[in-house]
C-alpha cells in the first residue's frame, strides 16, 4: 500500500485523476479563504472620512496665557468609527501656545515616536513623553539627542478668526522621519 | 526539499500519517455514494473559514450587532459575498446532513460495530442545528429577534426548571446585550468546539471500522487517493457551486430591519428547516404545548439514537426505516403546510412586504447619513417620517381620512371615507381641488363631513362656479398665495418663481374673494370662524390641528369628529411630528408629485 500504482494498470489515467483531484480540491478550498481575505483587507481600501479636512474651533484667544505657557484643549469633531457616526465628540487634544500678541502655535499631543500622550511639565517648561522619556522644547523640537523620537512634535495649522482659535486637527503616522497625515 | 521532508518526517512521522490518511483501502473501489461525509466536512471547512473572517467585523451587542452586519453587508467590499457563503452553506449543510443520515439508516451502517459512531453523527446533527439556531439571532434584525424570541420562550414550558433554563439561555429576564454575547459564544465557541471533538471521534471511528461498503463489489479494492478524493472534490465543487449560485441570486443573505422590541413583526418565522417544528406546535394548544415543544421532539431524537439497538431485532431495521420515512414525510408535509398557510395569509404577506421595505429603508438611511448614530440603527427608522407616517396614519387617521385613496400603507379601505383625502394636503393641487365646485363636496374633500353643506362648500358651489375667466385667474393667485403658507418642500422653487402672483394673491384674498370674512390670514382675527389660513399646511399648522382641532385657531366648537390627538393623550408630539413631516413629503429621498405651475 506504500506505492500509488493504479491497480488497473492505467498510469496515465491515474495521473490525470491525481491532478484533477488536487486542482479541484485546491480551488474549492481557496474560495472561502480568498473571499474572507478580501473582506479582511477592506481597511487598506478605506480612507477615514472624518472631519479632519476642516478647521475646528478650539478655544478663545483670551484663554491662552500671555507668557507663552502651553495649555491643553480637547478637540471636538464629527467622528466616524466604522459604522458609528458621532457628531461633535472628543477626537483628540492639542497644546496651544501664544507666540505673540495675535499668533498661536498648535502641537499634536501624541508623541511622533510611538503615539503616547505627551505631558507638559510646568516646572521644567518642556514636554515629556512618559513612554520612552523623550523630552521636547516648547516649540516641539526634540530636546534630548538620545531621544527615540524620529521628528519634533507635530505642528498643526492654526487660524485666528476674530478672538477665536481654530485648528486643522490631523493625526500623523508615528515612528517615521517625515510627518505624514494619516488618512 | 527531500532532506527537509526527511527531517520533518523523522520528527513527526508525517509520511506515515499522510499515507494512512490517503491510502485507506476502499473495498470495491471509489464510489459516488461515499461522498457525503467529505461533502459535509467541506461544508464545515467553509463555515469555519467564512465564520472566522466574519468574526473580524462582527460586534455582538444590541447597539452594534445589526450595525456591524450592515457594515459587512453594505460597506465592506465583498462582505455581502462572504456573508452569503456562510449563510447558504449552512442551509446546504442541513440538507446534506439529512441525506447522510438517511443513507446511513438505509444502508444499515448504524449496526454493530458502528453504534457509537452513529451516536457521534447524531450529536453532530444536533450541534449543527444548534449552530443554525444561534446564528439566526446574531444579525439582530427583526426576523431573527422575534423568531428566536419565540424559540427561547418555548424553553419556559420545560418541566421544573423552565424559567431558569430560559434565563440562562437569554442571559437575563429579557433580550439584550447578554443574549447576543451568550449566543455568539455558543455559535463561535462552544458549539464549534463540540463539533470538532465529535468530528474527530466520528472520523477516527469511521477509520477504525472502515467504510460500510456496498456489495457486491463491481471493482477491485482501491486506495482513497486519488479516485475517491477526486469524487469527493467534485462533490465539494458541486456544493460550492450551489452556494455561490444562491449567494449571487439573492445578493447574499437577507438582513432585515434592525430589531425593535416596540415594533411587532407578525411575519417572524424560523429558518425553513425548523418550520416543521413551528407548524407542529400549532397542533398543541395551551397547556399541551410541552408535548409538542419538548416531549415529542425529545422522544423522536431518542428513537433515532436507539436505532442501533432496535436494529438488532429481526424486524428492527424495518422499523427504523419506517420511522425515518414517517419522520421525513411528516416534516415535509408540515413544512409545506406552514408555507402554504403563510402564502394564503394576507397579514403575513403584508408584514413580509413591510419588513422588506423597512430593511431597505434602514440601509438607505444608514448610507445617506454617512453612518449610524451611536444610539443604534433602530433610531433611524423611529425618526423617519416615511417609515412612521404611514403606520400612524393607517392606525389613527384612516378610519375617516384616506391618503391617495388608501390607508397610508397602500391597503384599500372597505368603508367610504368620511373626511378629506390628505395626500398632498397643503399643495396647490389640493387647494385647487377644494375650490373646484365639482369636487368640494365629493368624497375626497368635505363630502363625508358635517361641512358638506357648510359655508365653504356653499361658497364654492354657488360663487366659484359662476366665476368669469378673469376671476378664475385671480383665484389661481389666491391658491398660490395660500399654498405658499405651507412652505412645502416640493413647492419651494415654484413658490419662488410665483412671488409676484403670491403677493397679489395675498391682497386678493382680503379684497375680491373675502376669504378673511371667515378666516384669519396673515393677521390675527378674533372673529374668524373658519380655520386660520396663516401658515396653513405648514409643519406647525398640521401639528397644531392634529394636536387639537378644537382650538380656536382651527375648527373651535364646530369641529366635526376629529379627536384632539395630543391633548387627549392618544399621540405624543413626536408621533404627530412624524405624521406632519410625512404628509408634507419632508423626508429623506422624497419624490414629489408634480407641482402645479399653472391654473388647472
Amino acid at each position: 500500500m506504500s506505492d500509488v500504482h493504479d491497480p488497473t494498470g492505467e498510469p496515465r489515467r491515474s495521473f490525470l485523476t491525481k491532478v484533477a483531484a488536487a486542482l479541484i480540491g485546491g480551488v474549492v478550498s481557496a474560495v472561502p479563504i480568498v473571499a474572507g481575505l478580501f473582506v479582511w483587507f477592506d481597511p487598506l481600501r478605506r480612507r477615514s472620512g472624518g472631519g479632519d479636512a476642516g478647521f475646528s474651533r478650539i478655544a478663545s484667544l483670551a484663554s491662552l496665557p500671555k507668557n507663552g505657557t502651553p495649555r491643553k484643549f480637547t478637540v471636538y469633531a464629527d467622528h466616524r468609527d466604522a459604522w458609528t457616526k458621532s457628531p461633535a465628540v472628543p477626537v483628540g487634544a492639542v497644546y496651544l501656545r501664544r507666540t505673540g500678541e495675535r499668533s498661536v502655535e498648535a502641537l499634536q499631543t501624541l508623541c511622533p515616536h510611538a503615539g503616547c500622550f505627551v505631558d507638559y511639565r510646568p516646572e521644567a517648561r518642556d514636554f515629556l513623553c512618559p513612554c520612552h522619556n523623550s523630552t521636547f522644547a516648547l516649540d516641539g523640537a526634540v530636546n534630548d539627542p538620545k531621544s527615540p523620537s524620529p521628528r519634533p512634535m507635530d505642528t498643526l495649522s492654526v487660524e485666528l478668526r476674530g478672538e477665536e482659535v481654530w485648528v486643522r486637527f490631523e493625526n500623523f503616522q508615528a515612528g517615521q522621519r517625515e510627518k505624514r497625515v494619516v488618512t | 526539499m527531500i532532506r527537509l521532508l526527511d527531517w520533518l518526517d523523522s520528527r513527526t512521522g508525517i509520511r506515515r500519517l499522510t499515507h494512512e490518511a490517503l491510502l485507506e483501502n476502499i473495498p470495491g473501489g471509489a464510489r459516488w455514494r461515499y461522498i457525503w461525509g467529505s461533502a459535509l466536512t467541506f461544508c464545515l471547512f467553509v463555515q469555519f473559514t467564512t465564520g472566522a473572517f466574519l468574526w473580524t467585523a462582527y460586534s455582538p451587542g444590541s447597539l452594534t450587532a445589526w450595525e456591524s452586519v450592515y457594515y459587512i453587508q453594505n460597506e465592506m467590499a465583498g462582505g455581502w459575498f462572504l456573508r452569503g457563503l456562510h449563510h447558504f452553506t449552512a442551509q446546504v449543510m442541513v440538507v446534506l446532513l439529512v441525506l447522510h443520515l438517511m443513507q446511513v439508516v438505509i444502508d444499515g451502517a448504524y449496526k454493530a460495530p458502528r453504534e457509537v459512531n452513529f451516536w457521534f453523527g447524531l450529536g453532530l446533527l444536533l450541534l449543527t442545528l444548534g449552530m443554525a439556531l444561534t446564528g439566526y439571532l446574531l444579525p439582530w434584525d427583526q426576523k431573527g429577534y422575534w423568531a428566536t424570541k419565540v424559540a427561547t420562550n418555548i424553553a419556559v414550558v420545560t418541566p421544573v426548571f423552565g424559567e431558569q433554563i430560559q434565563r440562562l439561555i437569554v442571559g437575563g429576564p429579557g433580550y439584550g446585550n447578554l443574549t447576543l454575547t451568550r449566543f455568539f459564544a455558543l455559535h463561535a465557541g462552544f458549539l464549534p468546539a463540540g463539533i470538532v471533538l465529535l468530528l474527530v471521534g466520528h472520523i477516527a471511528l469511521f477509520r477504525r471500522h472502515g467504510i460500510t461498503s456496498r456489495t457486491p463489489h463491481r471493482k477491485p479494492d482501491a486506495p482513497f487517493w486519488p479516485d475517491q478524493v477526486l469524487m469527493d472534490a467534485v462533490a465539494s465543487l458541486a456544493v460550492l457551486a450551489t452556494v455561490v449560485f444562491l449567494t449571487l441570486a439573492f445578493h447574499g443573505a437577507e438582513l432585515g430591519a434592525p430589531a425593535d422590541p416596540s415594533e411587532p413583526y407578525p411575519a417572524a418565522r424560523p429558518e425553513w428547516y425548523f418550520l416543521f417544528l413551528f407548524q407542529f406546535l400549532k397542533y398543541f394548544p395551551g397547556h399541551t404545548e410541552v408535548w409538542g415543544a419538548i416531549v415529542l421532539p425529545t422522544l423522536g431524537i431518542l428513537i433515532l439514537a436507539a436505532m442501533p439497538l432496535i436494529g438488532r431485532w429481526r424486524l428492527g431495521h424495518f422499523f427504523n426505516l419506517a420511522f425515518l420515512g414517517a419522520l421525513g414525510i411528516g416534516a415535509a408535509l408540515l413544512t409545506w403546510q406552514a408555507r402554504h398557510q403563510d402564502q394564503m395569509d394576507p397579514t403575513y404577506l403584508a408584514a413580509r412586504a413591510q419588513a422588506e421595505r423597512d430593511a431597505h429603508r434602514a440601509a438607505e438611511l444608514a448610507q445617506a447619513g454617512g453612518g449610524i448614530p451611536a444610539a443604534g440603527a433602530v433610531t433611524l427608522l423611529r425618526e423617519d417620517p416615511l417609515t412612521q407616517g404611514p403606520r400612524l396614519f393607517s392606525k389613527n387617521c384612516a378610519s375617516c381620512h384616506r391618503y391617495g385613496g388608501h390607508d397610508g400603507l397602500g391597503n384599500p379601505v372597505a368603508e367610504a371615507p368620511s373626511a378629506p383625502d390628505l395626500k398632498d394636503f397643503g399643495s396647490r393641487a389640493w387647494l385647487a381641488g377644494l375650490l373646484d365646485p365639482a369636487r368640494v363636496d365629493g368624497p375626497g374633500y368635505y363630502g363625508g363631513t358635517r361641512f358638506a353643506e357648510g359655508k365653504m362648500v356653499k361658497f364654492v358651489k354657488q360663487k366659484v362656479a359662476r366665476y368669469t375667466p378673469e376671476q378664475r385667474a385671480n383665484l389661481w393667485k389666491v391658491i398660490q398665495a395660500v399654498s405658499a403658507e405651507a412652505a412645502f418642500p416640493a413647492q419651494a422653487a415654484a413658490d419662488q418663481q410665483a412671488a409676484k402672483d403670491i403677493e397679489e394673491g395675498r391682497i386678493l384674498a382680503r379684497t375680491e374673494f373675502n376669504c378673511t370674512d371667515c378666516h384669519a390670514f396673515r393677521k390675527p382675527d378674533e372673529d374668524a370662524t373658519g380655520p386660520d389660513l396663516t401658515g396653513w399646511g405648514s409643519r406647525d399648522w398640521i401639528i397644531g390641528i392634529i394636536s387639537d382641532p378644537t382650538h380656536a385657531r382651527f375648527y373651535g366648537k364646530k369641529n366635526d369628529r376629529m379627536p384632539s390627538f395630543q391633548t387627549s393623550g392618544q399621540l405624543d408630539l413626536h408621533a404627530i411630528s412624524m405624521l406632519a413631516d410625512w404628509l408634507r413629503g419632508d423626508w429623506y429621498g422624497a419624490t414629489h408629485s408634480a407641482v402645479l405651475v399653472t391654473a388647472p
